[in-house]
């Protein structure tokens, strides 16, 4: 019988281009105030455990979990770091409320991608050190060439991909927080610049700047609070094969290890069923079908067609992205899967506003580290 | 581990192996570089520091000012509540005396340094050098004061301070 | 609450420079470790993965990286951190994976290769400081810990002479720990005439970087009680992490290593340390660190650890033997793997597995401590065999 625990609070800033009269710490400690009195809780007095999710190149420091407690209320207190996603982080504070010593857990991530100078250099340094970076290209090819694998053996086609990215950033109009809302079509999609073949400059997302901060309780706890709960039915988390070690025919391993992991939890068995509504992680325009398939959400090499047809439009059977993704919203390392857990956590609260869907009782939030990573994270989150 | 008398796995190489190519290795110089947003805090903090100056931000509700400024208290977790200048003068809480570098390479004339307690800071202090002492005269609890660069030559940095020298303030002007 | 065990362990030897990659160091230690309790990968549910800074390796998420080597491949895995003290925070991290439900078989590893940063690892700890505010200073690593030995020396009067011989005990104790690359046989003298490095460090007063992996295997009690006839179960976990303004804080005490032990004491029933704990791993990078997680732990009263050093108590045959391992001074230190070795040496401790470096009279129960980032975070496991 899973444990029964609950996100209470959610806190974000915007999501821009760039923050430039903020510092890192400011941006948290906007998040965090913003989570904590949504949540209707003390910082100092009410949270028992803090986690923050955040890699040092990204940041420029070395041993960067020294630089966290202050502005989200940990000094102190028990904080750790996580060198993964959000919802790896959600993952870890899930299990600390599980286990029984802790009752209430914040987590904390932020992307200040705009002070990093060197961006094909981070990246860079993200791949094999012996046997890919010395062959010199942008990290980014590498999706690239995992689009071309997960063309060709799902038969999906470079328009159909094409409708995921108008259909994003398009979404994201309706979203204030977002940094790249635009009014295209998939024609404006396919005649942007080529970036990495098949991926032209509009399937490819752009970096954005923001923090977020999300609060779990315990049901016990949860209940206690003036707010409405919104339950953690299932979490999942894999790491699988990398592209060099030669994925199965562009499939996402990670990503359906992490759903069964979920699912299992939830007791989800037909997900496209079950399952309202979904924010997967769409870093590059394929990788929303690729991920969707991967949820089970659509069948193999489903997903294209039934983007191509609107049903996962705001409207369609099965909104996919409605607050933008990260085409629409910017891509935020580590705390991408923070965005998509907050825009499921409004949208089953019914807080959606322009963007609030009409069936909203049952989301999923799926994130993805990006390249030249194959892990990932999904949660289920629902009404009751 | 049962007591085991076969050794345990890893292969030892010595640095002169790898510095004289007998083993194969592939170097990567890093190129990282970022340009970090200093925020409001830290920015005013800088801007003061070329003024010559250093600045802190009171917390009204824990009766502190802090030093280096912060836009939040991380004691009552509230915002901070005014900027609140503070002197340029404090007191050593503990030196050292360093005769390595930051890469660890050895160095002739030793660095001196200290955390310095600045006047009108609540046990606020900072990492800074210390200059125009002996480092076996050094004493904690030692008054001391900044030594700015001349205005011209500030940026905003840090570094406009020179270091931080003795201070008898019965004998010393004031800066 | 569900009950946790370590059953099996694993490590490398500790060098200065490791021809193995880093995840081919971490499969060394993870794959001594599953074999230690006759696991096979397919038996490990999750793993939870170690390193401290990226910066050595040159590899950006380099959890990622490593993780194949580790066992993660196909399965949850996650890279908790909290710079030095993460050796500690692994046990700490899967005993939630375990303890939770999630998880039955957890595969702990902790990686280090700092031997990659060129020309010298410890260039790359001048990204620890503070972006703005502390690194145009160019501070080398060893100037926090020369700040805060002083500070410790000169609120309690404690003489470099005191401390000089946790190097001495280390070291010789060392001589006995397989992966040991840095014990000998030394003097106080020896320590107070090697070169000074940042007064009052010196050179003998340090553990080097060092290279290596080292791997338990946690386990659920039903699970734990198949796979062996002594589980050595996790009774207490702890981990507190201090203000990032350290130059605002008192460094001659570790109030968080404080916290850190209370919170472990609390959960495994422990009112009286000093009684009930048998055999003690605190973190020691520096000589005068082993006497000030002492007193964090509330072993030894403010001020007075270097006095039960000095009168035999921390020795193997003392009444509170610490580090009998050689600790980091006594066997290398490769960070998170450094912390994670501790964990090993408790849980060897208590088997009556630790050879030549077995503590007499039995000891029941034993603590693990580690530390890190700027004088900042204490991370406690309590362990304790039936």
């Amino acid at each position: 019988m899973p444990a029964r625990v609950a996100i209470v609070g959610v806190g974000h800033t915007a999501f821009r281009a760039t923050s430039p009269g903020l510092s890192y710490k400011e941006l948290m400690f906007e998040a965090a105030t913003r989570a904590y009195a949504d949540a209707g809780l003390d910082a100092r007095s009410e949270i028992d455990s803090f986690l923050t999710c955040s890699e040092d190149l990204a940041e420029g420091t070395s041993i960067f979990d020294e630089y966290v407690p202050d502005q989200i209320g940990g000094a102190e207190r028990p904080v750790y770091t996580v060198g993964g996603d959000t919802i790896q982080g959600l993952a870890t504070a899930y299990m600390q409320i599980a286990s029984g010593i802790v009752d209430v857990v914040a987590v904390e991530a932020h992307s200040k991608a705009s002070n990093v100078v060197t961006p094909g250099e981070l990246h860079a340094f993200a791949l094999d050190p012996i046997f890919v970076r010395p062959l010199g290209f942008n990290a980014h090819a590498m999706a690239g060439l995992e689009a071309s694998m997960y063309l060709g053996a799902s038969g999906t086609t470079r328009e159909q991909c094409a409708h995921v990215a108008a259909k994003n950033r398009g979404n994201a109009l309706a979203n204030p927080s977002a940094a790249y809302a635009a009014a295209v079509d998939p024609e404006d999609v396919l005649a942007s610049p080529p970036a990495f073949a098949p991926l032209s400059e509009l399937e490819v997302s752009a970096p954005a700047d923001g923090a977020v901060v999300i609060v779990l309780a315990s049901g016990e706890r949860a209940k206690k609070l003036a707010g409405q709960p919104v339950w953690v039915r299932g979490i999942g988390w894999a790491t699988g094969t990398g592209l060099t070690a030669g994925v199965d025919g562009g499939s996402a391993d990670y990503a359906k290890a992490a759903a069964e992991m979920a699912y299992h939890m939830a007791g989800i068995r037909n997900p496209p069923r079950e399952i309202d509504f979904a924010e997967v992680d769409d870093s590059y325009s394929f990788k929303e079908l690729q991920h969707l398939e991967a949820l089970g959400l659509f069948g193999h090499g489903r997903a294209g067609a039934a983007a191509a047809e609107g049903a996962t439009a705001r409207d369609g059977e099965l909104p996919v992205n409605a607050s933008g993704g990260c085409l629409g919203v910017g891509q935020l390392f580590e705390a991408s899967g923070g965005q998509k857990v907050a825009e499921v956590v409004a949208q089953v609260r019914g807080q959606a506003g322009p963007r609030q869907l009409k069936k909203a009782k049952i989301g999923v939030a799926q994130s993805w580290r990006g390249v030249p990573t194959a892990t990932g994270a999904v949660v289920v989150l629902s009404h009751d | 581990m049962r007591e085991r008398t076969t050794p345990l796995p890893g292969t030892p190489l010595s640095d002169a192996a790898v510095h004289q190519g007998k083993v194969l290795t592939l170097e990567w110089p890093s190129s990282l570089r970022y340009a970090w947003d200093t925020g409001v805090a830290v920015g005013r903090f800088l801007s003061e520091l070329k003024r010559g100056r250093i600045i802190g931000r009171r917390c009204h509700r824990c009766q502190r000012v802090l030093v280096p400024p912060r836009m939040f208290c991380e004691r009552c977790f509230h915002p901070t509540d005014a900027w609140q200048y503070v002197e340029d003068s404090g007191t050593i809480n503990t030196y050292s005396e360093s005769h390595i570098r930051w890469d660890a390479s050895r160095i002739e004339e030793p660095i001196l340094v200290a955390v310095i307690e600045i006047d009108g800071a609540s046990g606020g202090g900072l990492l800074h050098y210390l200059g125009e002492v002996r480092a076996e005269d050094l004493r904690i609890g030692m008054k001391v004061k900044a030594v700015w660069k001349p205005a011209e030559e500030r940026q905003g940095s840090i570094l406009d301070i020179r270091y931080f020298r003795p201070f008898d303030s019965a004998q010393d002007r004031p800066a | 609450m569900r009950k946790v065990a370590v059953v099996g362990a694993g490590l490398t030897r500790f060098m200065r420079r490791a021809q193995e990659t880093g995840p081919e160091l971490a499969w060394l230690a993870a794959s001594r470790a599953l074999e230690s309790c006759e696991l096979n990968l397919k038996d490990v549910d999750s793993v939870a993965l170690g390193s401290a800074p990226d910066a050595f390796d040159g590899v950006h998420m380099k959890g990622e990286y490593l993780s194949a080597g580790a066992g993660g491949w196909g399965r949850p895995v996650i890279r908790p951190y909290a710079g030095g003290g993460t050796g500690v925070l692994m046990p700490v991290h899967a005993w939630f994976n375990v303890a939770s439900g999630l998880s039955d078989v957890c595969l702990v590893v902790a990686e280090e290769k700092m031997s990659t940063c060129h020309p010298h690892p410890q260039g790359a700890f001048l990204t620890i400081f503070d972006n703005i505010l502390e690194r145009p200073l160019e501070p080398n690593l060893i100037w926090i810990f020369a700040l805060e030995m002083r500070r410790y020396m000169e609120t309690y009067g404690i003489a470099k002479e005191e401390i000089a011989l946790v190097s001495v005990k280390n070291k010789r104790n060392g001589l006995d720990h397989p992966s040991t690359h840095v014990a000998e046989e030394i003097t106080v003298e020896d320590v107070l005439e090697s070169e000074v490095m940042v007064s009052p460090v010196n050179r003998l007063d340090i553990s080097p970087v060092s290279d290596g992996a080292a791997a338990i295997v946690i386990a659920a009690e039903d699970v734990a009680q198949r796979l062996t006839d002594k589980p050595v179960w996790i009774d207490g976990v702890g981990w507190n992490l201090d203000t990032a303004y350290w130059t605002n804080r008192d460094l001659a005490y570790p109030s968080y290593v404080e916290r850190a032990a209370r919170m472990a004491y609390k959960m495994a029933g422990i009112t009286e340390p000093r009684k009930q704990i048998n055999v003690v791993e605190p973190y020691d990078p520096f000589s005068y660190k082993e006497l000030h997680h002492l007193e964090g732990l509330l072993l030894a009263d403010k001020g007075q650890a270097p006095k039960i050093t000095a009168d035999g108590v921390t020795q193997r045959n003392g009444d509170m033997p610490v580090c009998p391992s050689g600790g980091l001074l006594g066997v290398g230190n490769p960070i998170a793997a450094a912390g994670l070795m501790k964990v090993c040496e408790i849980f060897w401790q208590l088997r009556g597995e630790a050879g030549r470096r077995q503590v007499p009279g039995q000891p029941k129960v034993g603590l693990a401590q580690a530390w890190g980032d700027l004088m900042q975070v204490g991370t406690v496991v309590v362990m304790r065999v039936d």
